[in-house]
């Protein structure tokens, strides 16, 4: 299979699975998908559903037990160790519930990071956080640690982090399951931002006013897609309207 | 009781489950206790064996001797001085060359009767005394030439040339072919009038050469004496009736060419070599204690990083911070004590390496006394260690928040900023590495302080060597620790010290590279997880990790030189004597070298862990 034009990312029954004999845990069950680029698409389902691996499993962090995945026309299932490194540094960006910043590294040092390990030199590395902090508004706080930071903040680090290297897709794990409503729209409006500049987005959420802010939805149970919506108003619509947040 | 119960049964619990680091805890600890519980019992070594041997042999107060052909009677004059209660002699000394394999040693041979005597009477610890046609060998040149009784040895004056006095044990005969007596070794003894072999110098180092000492019958000796060109010597024996007055005797009376030693002398000669052993060892073992501290501490703290969340588990049960201290107490407790008993039997069974090529006295060879005094200051120490490395992290982590415990949140590192600024100039596993480094500054410290101390060991022991080397170069004894060379006993003694001492120095250095390393990966497996997951590849992580260990290795390495140079000149005697440059850079090298090798296999398991499974299990 080779994904077709419009296509940046595509799977063919893939499945990942834990455990042996009678502990066998099936997280993905014979998921076929394609998103198209600069796509949003909003995964949702409840916890324990195998949505977080999926995203794992897209962005390379994991290897699946069975299936064929591709990226830019690129199958990446079979990579090597280093070539995945490779596509995680060039062509993923990933934003965690977590933030899962490094805490001893200030705002800007820790969106410098992925530019550093690119191989940019740190002037470039420089340049490019500043611009990026700049751009989701945490240019006054690029010198403060993590720790010293708030949720959305952290998140909006994170957020800048991902997109460093200019990715061609970025996947979201539960980006507003640790933050307040006023964060998550902070957040939000980030995405929208980053949906309007034609960037590809997969959204892992169980959060369904989130996914309502997607061009399509997927929903997930026990491993496998069990329903899927394209939605008309999707982040091109009037954000807080949609999730009932702010003006 | 059942509190006692459950505690135990946690802490087995837990040392079932982690049994690799347990294993290598016990390791550091038997390490330290085996060279601890040497040095102890070398203790005894020093004095007893000395004063068993005195009163095993009627040991002399005073050994009077002469270098001279016949018998004056200034010598046998004092058998009648006043305060002279009892003596032996005068005997007479022949220096005939033994005879062994085609190998010659000059020997003092001393004619004795068959009977005993009161004064100076030798124990025999094999065979019989002096007969007709056999020779009763000295313990220690027995030992060095691997006589035994019913073996046949000539003692004669050699045809050819000989190597003449003090030309050492083991010279070759050459050509040189014996014309003389055979004789059969009948017996095998030791004596209290004499020093180990070959600081036999008896009466004096100027009065006689460097020989090993053989007795035989009168007969035998005054024929010997006749085909070696005479007498070389006469010696008295003599019993004072207060020994404590030896010394005050033997100053006394040295004149006119007599030669006069007191027994306290010859103690000091024997003790000398066993305490400066003792030295070595005492002062090595307080060495690996603090390697071992630093292992214990590696480990413990590493632990304490996997274990946050089982800490978390047991406080949401119930358990009260005490309880969790015990628990981690007595994990590390029960391996400080198998790790003690483990190494008390081992530096028992090493230690009769360290005294038997010496065997020149009673009670030396074999293995020391393994007093209580021994096994409650080696289990004490193990102890001690183990409370001193554990209770500091044990009572931080059972303090530590149950919510944060449960959810293994990682410990916050330090922040260097110069460091994070100046690595974003290198390539990515040097950045990464200089980074992780800097997270832990203490555990930093800690490597670079258990490298400074094995290099500085080793550094001691290389200008040991250096040190005796020269003195083997310059052919005569003396010098820091009295050592010739290859084939002197005392020489092959102090090389066993320094293989036992060592090997416990090295084996523990390499356990805590490995500790350390392993403690980093513990620590670093989130930090690891999201380079990876910001696109850093497993070797370069990998190659993070072990730069992480390189950077306080290096200058802990450096440092170890001067560390050396200053513990060479407080355990020793004698000016330093640094190693070669090349070889002081051969052991920086290997160090770095080992350093790397052995981090890289710990640095490899580390970076290849499930990135999404360590960043979806931990939420920090």
């Amino acid at each position: 299979m080779k994904t077709s034009g419009g296509t940046l990312v595509a799977c063919r029954g893939l499945r990942k699975d834990y455990g042996t004999g009678e502990g066998l845990v099936r997280a993905v069950d014979e998921v076929e998908l394609e998103v198209a680029r600069g796509e949003t698409l909003a995964v949702m389902g409840p916890s324990g559903c195998g949505k977080s691996t999926l995203l794992h499993l897209l962005g390379g962090l994991d290897r699946p037990t069975a299936g064929e995945l591709w990226l830019n026309d690129r199958r990446i299932d079979e990579l090597s160790e280093r070539s995945l490194a490779q596509l995680r540094r060039r062509e993923v960006g990933f934003v965690f519930q977590a933030f899962h910043l490094m805490e001893e590294l200030t705002a800007q040092e820790n969106v410098e990071l992925p530019a550093l390990l690119a191989g940019r030199t740190p002037r470039q590395a420089r340049d490019r956080a500043r611009e990026l902090l700049e751009e989701v508004g945490l240019a006054d706080r690029s010198r403060h640690l993590p720790s010293t930071l708030s949720g959305g903040q952290r998140q909006r680090v994170a957020i800048a982090r991902a997109l460093a290297n200019d990715p061609l897709v970025v996947l979201a794990d539960e980006p507003t399951g640790n933050l307040d409503s006023t964060a998550t729209l902070e957040v939000l409006r980030l995405f929208e931002s980053l949906h309007a500049r034609g960037l590809t987005l997969v959204v892992v959420t169980h959060d369904e006013r989130i996914a309502a802010t997607a061009d399509r939805l997927i929903s997930m149970r026990d491993g496998a897609f069990v329903d899927e919506t394209r939605l008309t108003g999707g982040t091109s619509g009037s954000l807080a309207g949609l999730i009932g947040l702010g003006s | 009781m059942g509190r006692l119960l459950l505690v135990i049964r946690l802490a087995a619990k837990d040392v079932r489950r982690n049994r690799a680091e347990a294993l290598l805890l016990l390791v550091a600890i038997a390490a330290a206790t085996t060279t601890l519980t040497v040095a102890l019992a070398l203790r005894g070594v020093t004095s007893a064996p000395y004063a068993a041997t005195r009163a095993a042999t009627s040991g002399p107060d005073v050994v009077a001797a002469v270098q001279q052909s016949t018998l004056p009677s200034q010598l046998s004059g004092l058998e009648h001085a006043p305060g002279v209660v009892a003596s032996s002699g005068p005997y007479l000394i022949a220096m005939p060359n033994l005879v062994v394999d085609g190998h010659s040693d000059p020997v003092m041979a001393e004619g004795r009767d068959p009977t005993a005597t009161s004064v100076d009477q030798p124990k025999l610890t094999s065979g019989h005394w002096v007969r007709k046609g056999g020779v009763v060998i000295e313990r220690s040149l027995a030992d060095l030439l691997g006589l035994k009784v019913g073996d046949r040895v000539g003692l004669d004056n050699l045809v050819g040339g000989g190597p003449g006095p003090g030309g050492g044990p083991g010279s070759s005969a050459g050509a040189l072919r014996a014309v003389g007596p055979s004789f059969e070794v009948v017996g095998i003894a030791v004596t209290a009038a004499l020093q180990p072999s070959p600081l036999n110098t008896y009466a004096h180092p100027s009065g006689f050469p460097e020989a090993g000492l053989v007795w035989v019958t009168r007969a035998a000796a005054e024929q010997l004496a006749a085909i070696t060109g005479g007498a070389f010597g006469y010696t008295l024996n003599l019993k004072l009736a207060d020994p404590s007055d030896a010394l005050t005797f033997a100053a006394a009376h040295q004149h006119g060419g007599l030669v006069l030693i007191s027994w306290q002398s010859i103690a000091a000669k024997e003790g000398l070599i066993v305490s400066i052993e003792q030295t070595i060892l005492l002062t090595g073992s307080w060495l690996l204690g603090l390697l071992a501290l630093a292992s214990v501490a590696l480990l413990v703290g590493g632990r304490m990083e996997q274990q946050t969340r089982r800490i978390g588990l047991l406080k949401a049960v119930g358990a009260t911070p005490a309880l969790v201290t015990r628990v981690l107490l007595a994990e590390q407790l029960v391996i400080a004590l198998l790790g003690a008993a483990v190494g008390l039997v081992i530096g028992w069974l090493a230690a009769p390496l360290l005294t038997n090529p010496g065997a020149s006295l009673v009670g030396a060879p074999g293995a020391p006394t393994l007093d209580l005094s021994t096994i409650l200051v080696v289990f004490g120490a193990a102890i001690t260690v183990a409370i001193v490395a554990t209770l500091a992290p044990a009572v931080r982590a059972s303090r530590t928040s149950t919510v944060s415990a449960l959810a293994d949140a990682a410990r916050q590192p330090r922040r260097a900023g110069w460091t994070i600024a100046l690595s974003s100039r290198f390539p990515v596993p040097i950045l990464l590495g200089m980074r992780l480094a800097s997270r832990r500054r203490r555990r930093a410290v800690l490597s670079a302080a258990s490298l400074a101390i094995t290099v500085g060991s080793l550094v001691a022991v290389l200008m040991f060597r250096e040190h005796a080397n020269s003195l083997d170069t310059s052919g005569g004894l003396g010098g820091l620790f009295r050592f010739s060379g290859p084939g002197d006993p005392l020489w092959e003694r102090g090389m066993n010290v320094m293989l036992v001492f060592t090997f416990a120095l090295v084996l523990l250095a390499l356990v805590n590279a490995v500790l350390v390393t392993w403690a980093t990966v513990q620590d670093a497996r989130h930090a690891s997880a999201i380079e990876r997951a910001l696109g850093a590849s497993p070797d370069q992580v990998g190659w993070a990790l072990v730069v992480a260990q390189l950077l306080p290795a290096l200058p802990g390495a450096i440092l170890g030189i001067p560390v050396g140079v200053g513990l060479y000149d407080a355990v020793g005697r004698h000016a330093s004597t640094l190693p070669s440059a090349p070889t002081l850079l051969g052991v920086l090298v290997a160090t770095v070298v080992v350093v790397a090798v052995l981090t890289a296999i710990p640095a490899r398991i580390g970076a290849r862990r499930p990135v999404a499974e360590i960043l979806q299990s931990e939420t920090a």
